[in-house]
């Protein structure tokens, strides 16, 4: 245990460089340098917190550990922090690629570089401050204020259509969201708290529940995203810069995995085991079609969008298959997801930056004088697909033996989508990767630059890693996943037995 | 009344007095001294305003004065600070555009002065007569500072569809008391609360009574049904005065609203919450569809108010202690917000000195003047009610009143109206920091950026001082239960 809050060093860390930030002035070379390497520290310093908190973290103590309390706001409603073995490397994964995201804007960002980095360190904060909350108000706050940033990202900073994009991610993700509210002021006066461990120990009753359960999906759903209302994200992806993307695949969609698994699941068991084939069916839908479009993209970063919503559709079947197996699974494919769709954003971002189009058509053969590219873009691909080697292989075998287990039939129709996620994974490849060198304006592009190897390299040796050894995550997470997962059977028992005795 | 009575009296209502006395006086000066003594009128009304805030907090105590139509209690005293401080501040505001919004005369001051005099005895009337006799009195004097730059059509047009609107409400507002005097014998809210609850079943002269009542507050705190005003007086009015209509008055009718439902009405509950749940939901809808298309900037906030109000009043609906808390939190925050978002309008002013009002003028304001626009933009979030601003919390505490009292459909409702109001605030947003700049504006004058910086740090910093708050607000609200 520390004796330090730690967990508050780790949120309001990039606060401490946003102030540097605001003392910087950007009108020369220099003042450039400043920025950037007063945000790549910044980032750095609170990614080895991080991995601090992760290295005095117990992993066999299934319960929330390096608590902070104090009253905040009066109502009950208290600042309370923590974390447990489903939280705390998704803490990890927000501030490791936050570096990767300053690296990537290097050169990208040619206008208005100090609101950028702003913008992304109090971005980094909102979400960090997520994951460890353990008061439901505070996690609110910091689910929803992490919109502002984004929308800021996506309007000033994004493509062509950036502001229809952005207006949509704000609005779609703030409606979603609102219903969650009224639902935590519910819990309040029934629970009389918000506060999560207590919550977490509370039976709301069976009917309640129904009600909690779909305002909550209502804002998870969206964030996931789950097909139908999905169809935000495309759109964001497309107009959001590099690093943008980067954080709203690598971490942003893992706010409604893990919103699911921190209170649907375990506080509202009963109506999570009443939805779940709701859920299977979404999440087959989701994988299936989605990958369907994928295939039809033109766009390469719309393709990649699209592959992740069909990647939450394992998550959220993981997840409701309500066993360790797919629990774990979820978590190692959230995880590994971040990682990988955040490293195929950077692939794409290196040739856009080159070239300034994402048209699949506009590439091709590529592997001729981008050798280094080339083999890194295939790791990701291949990860995408889950080949076996890879961290995708383990969340994706995992998430679909969970279902197995649960649901044959679900199971059956999710490994399809592996088959097709192969297809146009490896069809996008082929077609930027392969083939001649015939485009004139190809020719001249050259192979990684340094910063750009520094950038690629490392997450090239962390999906390996993790798809040949993932024990370091499963060790973190066991014994929190057992926990939730011997409390909800516990609690269906219950009310199982209930039913039985008014019989 | 006995000497005696009659000091206790005069020592609860001190702060009223200095503002009476004090405008009466300034009146003089202005008389004497001319049209060039504006600006010494206007620093001593301010003055005069201090004094009076300082006076309240620091030296009056509470109970009952002038026979029970006078009440000083800890609910009175949070609301007169907060229309204070309103009052105070959209003063201050005014002292750099008085030239150029004409009017620089020595009346605007004291018209100010003696409205906030009238939102002092509003808050803290305990009975029909004092209520009706203050709202007249900060009524009047607001109906001629509407008006007061006489050259303007709009002004003017403000000013008198202001006076005919309002007339017609104070008309509506006598005539249900005279019915609630009719039915139950007493003007004393005190004395309504407890006829009502001897007799049981009210009368349905005594609803009809009630509804009229309501229906003249709403027309003061611009509620839907009976906002029409709103806007075209927010356009109308130079932009000081319309930054002076958003903030005090509305906490002080909105206080008097409060006050008359939960105490004097108590007993019939349930036949002034549905009243109450209708105009807030219709005032929420209304003010989050109406303001899509709005391109003029106080046209936008007009409509925004409206919402806002619908939004407070969706606590009030609970008529419970959390929901009185809810809409004493929700004034005080909608309050700042509102004084910080005039300020930057005011400061919308070009280089020859011409004030501007559209929206599309604000393009690229965050490159050519960064501070204003970080400040307007939290601001804009906070209305739309987003974390972690200020205006977040004040949505929360309401809400949360309203699903203690299980009214699920009004707060979903509301919320859903807040989604389709974050679209406007949304687009504030992006004219500022997507759009390309089109002209610089002037240099903003130092009292309106200490406004809104002030304004924008309160709602930035509410996450940390919002405990104290709320415990104040706390206190007052127990003061009903």
């Amino acid at each position: 245990m520390t004796d330090w809050p730690v967990l508050s060093a780790v949120t309001f860390m990039p606060l401490v460089g946003v102030l540097l930030l605001l003392l910087t002035r950007e009108d020369s070379a220099y003042g450039r340098r400043n920025i950037l390497n007063v945000s790549l520290l910044t980032t750095l310093f609170t990614f080895a917190v991080s991995v601090y908190i992760w290295y005095q973290f117990d992993s066999s103590n299934p319960g929330f550990q390096m608590t902070e309390k104090h009253d905040w706001l009066g109502t009950g409603i208290s600042y309370h922090l923590g974390v447990d073995g489903i939280s705390v490397l998704f803490v990890v994964l927000s501030a490791f690629l936050m570096p990767f995201c300053v690296l990537a804007s290097w050169f990208s960002v040619e206008k208005r570089l100090k609101e950028y980095m702003i913008a992304f360190l109090i971005l980094e904060t909102f979400m960090i401050g997520v994951f460890v909350s353990l008061d439901i108000v505070l996690f609110y706050v910091f689910f929803e204020a992490g919109l502002i940033p984004m929308f800021i990202i996506i309007g000033v900073w994004g493509g062509k259509d950036r502001v229809y994009a952005s207006y949509k991610f704000f609005l779609y993700t703030l409606l979603g969201s609102v219903l969650m509210l009224l639902a935590i002021m519910a819990m309040y006066w029934q629970a009389g708290t918000t506060d999560i461990t207590e919550l977490l120990a509370y039976n709301f009753p069976r009917e309640m529940q129904t009600w909690l359960w779909l305002a909550f999906f209502a804002s998870f759903a969206v964030k996931m995203p789950m097909w139908p209302v999905h169809t935000w994200l495309p759109d964001a992806h497309v107009q959001a810069p590099t690093a943008g993307s980067v954080i709203l695949a690598g971490i942003l969609l893992k706010l409604g995995g893990y919103g699911f698994l921190r209170f649907s699941l375990p506080m509202f068991p009963l109506a999570s085991d009443y939805f779940a084939p709701f859920v299977f069916t979404l999440s087959v839908i989701a994988i299936v079609y989605t990958s369907l479009v994928a295939l039809m993209q033109t766009d390469i970063k719309k393709l990649i969008a699209y592959s992740s919503v069909a990647h939450m559709g394992y998550v959220t079947m993981g997840i409701f298959a309500a066993n360790t197996q797919g629990v774990q699974g979820a978590i190692f494919q959230m995880l590994s997801h971040g990682i990988v769709s955040g490293a195929l954003f950077l692939c794409v971002g290196v040739v856009y930056d080159r070239l300034h189009t994402r048209e699949i058509s506009a590439y091709g053969g590529l592997v001729n004088n981008m050798p280094k590219y080339a083999v890194a873009f295939m790791v990701f691909t291949m990860a995408n697909v889950g080949l076996p080697g890879t961290s995708g292989f383990v969340g994706e075998v995992l998430t679909l033996v969970g279902a197995f287990r649960a649901n044959t039939w679900v199971a059956f129709f999710a490994t399809s989508g592996v088959i097709l996620s192969a297809a146009y994974a490896l069809w996008l490849y082929r077609r930027v990767v392969f083939g001649a060198l015939e485009k004139e304006s190809l020719k001249a592009l050259l192979d990684l630059s340094g910063r750009e190897k520094a950038i690629l390299y490392p997450l090239v040796i962390l999906t390996i890693f993790f798809g040949v050894y993932p024990a370091p995550i499963f060790d973190a997470t066991a014994a929190s996943v057992d926990l939730l997962v011997n409390n909800y059977s516990a609690a269906l028992q219950a009310a199982q037995n209930v039913a039985l005795s008014v019989q | 009344m006995t000497a005696e009575t009659l000091l206790a009296s005069l020592q609860l209502s001190i702060p009223e007095l200095i503002l009476a006395v004090g405008a009466m006086a300034l009146l003089m000066i202005g008389v004497f001294a001319g049209e060039k003594s504006t600006s010494t009128v206007t620093g001593l009304a301010v003055a005069l305003l201090i004094i009076a805030g300082l006076w309240l907090v620091l030296k009056t105590g509470e109970g009952e004065a002038y026979g029970g139509a006078f009440l000083s209690d800890p609910f009175a005293k949070f609301m007169k600070v907060l229309a204070l401080i309103g009052s105070i501040t959209a003063m201050v505001m005014t002292v750099g555009h008085a030239r150029s919004s004409q009017i620089d005369r020595f009346e605007f001051p004291v018209l100010l002065v003696l409205a906030t005099l009238g939102m002092l005895l509003m808050i803290s009337a305990n009975d029909l007569m004092s209520l009706y006799l203050s709202l007249e009195l900060q009524s009047l004097a607001l109906y001629v500072v509407a008006a007061i730059n006489r050259d303007s059509i709009r002004s003017t047009e403000a000013g008198l569809k202001y006076f005919v609107l309002g007339a017609l409400s104070s008309g509506m507002l006598l005539y249900g008391m005279s019915l609630v005097y009719g039915f139950t014998g007493h003007t004393g809210f005190d004395e309504i609360a407890a006829a009502l609850t001897s007799t049981g079943t009210p009368s349905l002269g005594l609803i009809f009574g009630l509804v009229f009542i309501l229906a003249g507050l709403a027309f003061k705190i611009s509620a839907v049904p009976f906002h029409m005003w709103t806007p075209d007086v927010y356009e109308g009015a130079p932009t000081p005065v319309t930054a002076f209509f958003a903030a005090a008055p509305k906490v002080a009718a909105m206080a008097i609203f409060v006050r008359i439902v939960i105490n004097a009405f108590e007993p019939v509950v349930v036949q002034w919450q549905q009243i109450v749940v209708f105009i807030s939901i219709a005032s929420m809808l209304l003010g989050a569809f109406a303001a899509i298309g709005q391109k003029n900037i106080k046209r936008l906030m007009a409509y925004s108010s409206i919402g806002h109000m619908g939004y407070a009043l969706v606590g009030l609906a609970a008529g419970s202690m959390a929901g009185v808390r809810g809409v004493l939190l929700y004034m005080l925050i909608y309050m700042v917000m509102t004084l910080g978002t005039f300020a930057c309008i005011l400061a919308m002013r070009r280089k020859d000195g011409e004030n501007v009002e559209s929206v599309d003028d604000l393009a690229g304001l965050s490159q050519t003047n960064p501070f204003m626009a970080t400040v307007l933009t939290v601001l804009m979030f906070s209305l739309a009610g987003i974390p972690p601003m200020a205006g977040f919390f004040g949505k929360y505490f309401v809400f949360m009143a309203a699903i203690e009292a299980h009214l699920y459909a009004l707060a979903i409702i509301g919320v859903l109206a807040s989604v389709v109001g974050a679209y406007y605030y949304l687009r504030v947003i992006k004219v500022m920091w997507f759009d390309d700049a089109k002209g610089e504006f002037a240099r903003t004058a130092g009292e309106l950026r200490l406004v809104f910086g002030l304004s924008g740090l309160f709602v930035l910093g509410y996450v940390l001082i919002g405990g104290p708050l709320g415990e104040a607000a706390e206190v007052a609200a127990r003061t009903f239960f």
